[in-house]
């Protein structure tokens, strides 16, 4: 076969001299970096011809590069988390991150709750800390580009172990400040030990009119008989192109209980990759997502029933206003040997307007032949006949209007266990309804 | 207080009501009655504002005002209260957080200040308890998972606290069983006074022996036929509605 030689776009091309740039001054083994680059040179920034990226062209949608953000000042990093608002409600362990790096001044090391214990990830990669070896816990999702821009061009990050259960949530923190457009990588791992539970908090917060282009990816290995309620926000500035991943592999008889809220970025993609790996485990992974104007949100996510006897939920709210997009894609893996399955997953999107999209793509792959799945997705406008309910007892349309879509997204949020957590959620859905026109 | 004078309505091109006219006078309690179709459930949401029906010609005075031209939430704080035949059912949103907005958003409507909390509470409590409403169930989704006579329970509750000046009962009495009608019946007769009017709607005598009526009007094809006082409900109950069917036929 003749070789060809593949047009590189002006966005692909500036990531390969960053890469080339960066790529010694990066901590760490320089070959898996290598490594994840190739991979990702070899097919460039997914397209719509690709699959799983049919509905969120990242080669059209990133048409340039910014620089990778350098390591903020002290102070500059101070006045970014003092100004941070995500979750600021929530009496938490602070993990900040001012620019995509860890900001390790704000953490009393030595004073940490009992049973956690952080290392920050560019100290790891640099001594060769024994714990990498537990990044990559979901080993397909090395196939996935976005993850591989990550791996290649991770700066700075941690890892986090939960050895028993942990009474304070743990809240990463990450704030771009940045006046002009950045690049951010980070990379946390969460070890949660057998037996062990902890709320992770994750907000992500930048600067509005900045064209940043953060890309984080948070691993977690969560043992058997472990609990874990991780409850994120994307509350970006108003212009970033938001990537995310959360890969998890979850033992048995375990609880795992996942949310993202989209209340930010102009576009966004949150990837779940999640193997269950041990039987009787209960897996859940909500979404909420608020859009308007011609912003875009992708929610795509992928769970591997790799043992049997486990149940998953997945429910997925989305409201989109004016012109705006929306995408879930869902799918179920059982193999074979994933007997007594039971996997429900249903994507309800609201239209408010006129000129909005949504695209659902649900999946169930089933090899398996006693298991309990099924998979639902509805499209809709506001029920007019409740509508009229609520507006003869007297509450005028927008209000109206308000209560049914706080409602619609309130189905999602009511499984965040930390009231708190769920309360500042709540706040987050009525500051965005209440800033409709 | 009401006064509905030529009103012709249809929906998607079929005449629902023809020239109904009718006179509800403060602190009455007027009964309507008629066969299925005969429009009885159209005329309520017509006067509490749905907007599926197309009106025609006509008009709603309550009050010397005309209701046609105000959106529904300016209908209820102006003091009208539908009481559904099928109160719906809305997920997410708790008994009690709906009650204090409805009831917030009309005192808004009308200039007066927002209740606090505690005085809200007060009032809830006072009438559910009258209505025997569990506590619990004012913390559920508002009429989700609720049996047909706790959703009608549910819906007098709100009248009790909203004080409408004009009530509509579109077949509160259907799918109730006899204790549940004397529970919601009481509630009604509890709110009964000089200066507000109740519009009952049924198909049976039945209800009309819990909250007697001073005017019952029969109607049929969208028209109010025949009109008369608390004894013309027992007549129908005896002779049915033939007799109003030939009438307009004839």
């Amino acid at each position: 076969m003749a070789d060809v030689t593949l047009m590189k776009t002006p966005a692909e091309t500036a990531l390969a001299q960053a890469f080339e740039s960066a790529k010694t001054s990066l901590p760490g083994q320089a070959e898996s970096r290598a490594q994840a680059f190739e991979q990702f040179t070899q097919r460039g920034l997914p397209h719509r011809r690709v699959e799983e990226f049919k509905y969120t062209d990242l080669r059209a949608m990133m048409r340039e590069i910014a620089p990778f953000a350098g390591v903020p000042a002290a102070d500059e990093a101070r006045a970014a988390l003092a100004g941070a608002k995500a979750l600021a409600s929530v009496k938490a362990l602070q993990v900040p991150f001012v620019n995509g790096h860890f900001v390790r001044e704000a953490v009393d090391f030595h004073n940490l709750p009992e049973n956690v214990e952080i290392v920050p990830l560019a100290e790891a990669l640099a001594e060769n800390h024994d714990w990498l070896a537990r990044l990559s816990p979901v080993p397909w999702a090395n196939d996935n580009p976005v993850y591989q821009l990550n791996t290649s061009f991770m700066a700075d990050g941690v890892m986090i172990r939960i050895a028993g259960p942990v009474e304070m949530p743990v809240h990463l923190r990450f704030v771009t400040s940045a006046a002009s457009a950045v690049a951010t990588a980070t990379r946390i791992l969460v070890v949660v030990e057998e037996g062990a539970s902890v709320t992770l908090l994750e907000t992500h917060e930048s600067t509005d009119g900045a064209n940043h282009q953060p890309n984080d990816v948070i691993e977690m290995i969560a043992g058997d008989r472990t609990n874990v309620q991780h409850v994120r926000i994307n509350a970006e500035g108003d212009k970033a192109l938001a990537l995310s991943t959360l890969a998890a592999r979850i033992g048995g008889d375990a609880l795992f209980n996942s949310i993202n809220v989209v209340a930010g970025s102009a576009t966004s993609r949150h990837q779940v990759f999640a193997v269950l790996d041990g039987e009787n485990t209960n897996l859940r992974v909500n979404g909420a997502t608020m859009l308007k104007g011609v912003q875009h949100a992708d929610s795509t996510l992928v769970v591997e029933h790799a043992a049997p006897h486990c149940e998953s939920r997945e429910l997925f709210k989305t409201v989109i206003d004016n012109e705006a997009t929306g995408v879930f894609q869902g799918k179920i893996i059982v193999p074979h040997h994933a007997q007594k399955t039971d996997g429900r997953m249903m994507s309800a999107a609201l239209l408010l307007e006129e000129g909005g999209s949504m695209n659902n793509k649900p999946e169930l792959e089933i090899f398996a032949d006693d298991v309990q799945c099924a998979h639902g997705a509805t499209c809709g406008q506001l029920d007019e006949d409740l509508l009229f309910y609520l507006m003869a007892r007297g509450l005028p349309k927008k209000e109206a209007e308000r209560l049914l879509v706080q409602a619609f997204l309130g189905e999602a949020l009511e499984f965040v266990e930390n009231e708190a957590a769920r309360e500042a959620l709540i706040e987050t859905v009525e500051g965005w309804l209440k800033a409709r026109t | 207080m009401l006064e509905i004078k030529n009103l012709i309505v249809q929906i998607e091109d079929k005449r629902i009501l023809n020239g109904l006219n009718l006179t509800v006078n403060k602190g009455e309690v007027a009964a309507i009655m008629g066969p299925n179709g005969s429009g009885k459930s159209t005329l309520s949401y017509v006067i509490a504002g749905k907007e599926d029906y197309e009106v025609l010609d006509g008009e709603i005075l309550l009050n010397g005002e005309n209701v046609l031209e105000m959106e529904p939430d300016q209908r209820a704080a102006a003091g009208v209260f539908l009481a559904f035949q099928y109160p719906l059912e809305i997920p997410g949103v708790a008994s009690m957080t709906f009650l204090k907005a409805t009831l917030n958003a009309q005192r808004k409507a009308r200039g007066e200040a927002e209740l606090t909390t505690p005085d809200f509470i007060k009032r809830v409590n006072a009438a559910a308890t009258q209505l025997e409403i569990p506590k619990d169930m004012l913390k559920r989704a508002l009429n989700v998972g609720f049996s047909g006579g706790e959703k009608k329970r549910m819906e007098i509750l709100q009248m009790a606290l909203l004080q409408p000046s004009f009530c509509i009962l579109d077949e509160t009495d259907s799918g109730l069983d006899i204790d549940a009608l004397r529970i919601v019946s009481e509630g009604v007769n509890a709110l009964r006074s000089s200066d507000r009017a109740f519009l009952v709607i049924t198909h049976y005598q039945r209800l009309l022996n819990y909250i007697v009526p001073d005017t019952v009007h029969v109607m049929s094809s969208g028209r109010i036929v025949k009109t008369g006082g608390k004894e013309l409900a027992l007549e129908l109950e005896a002779n049915g509605y033939a007799d109003y069917r030939d009438s307009e036929a004839a």
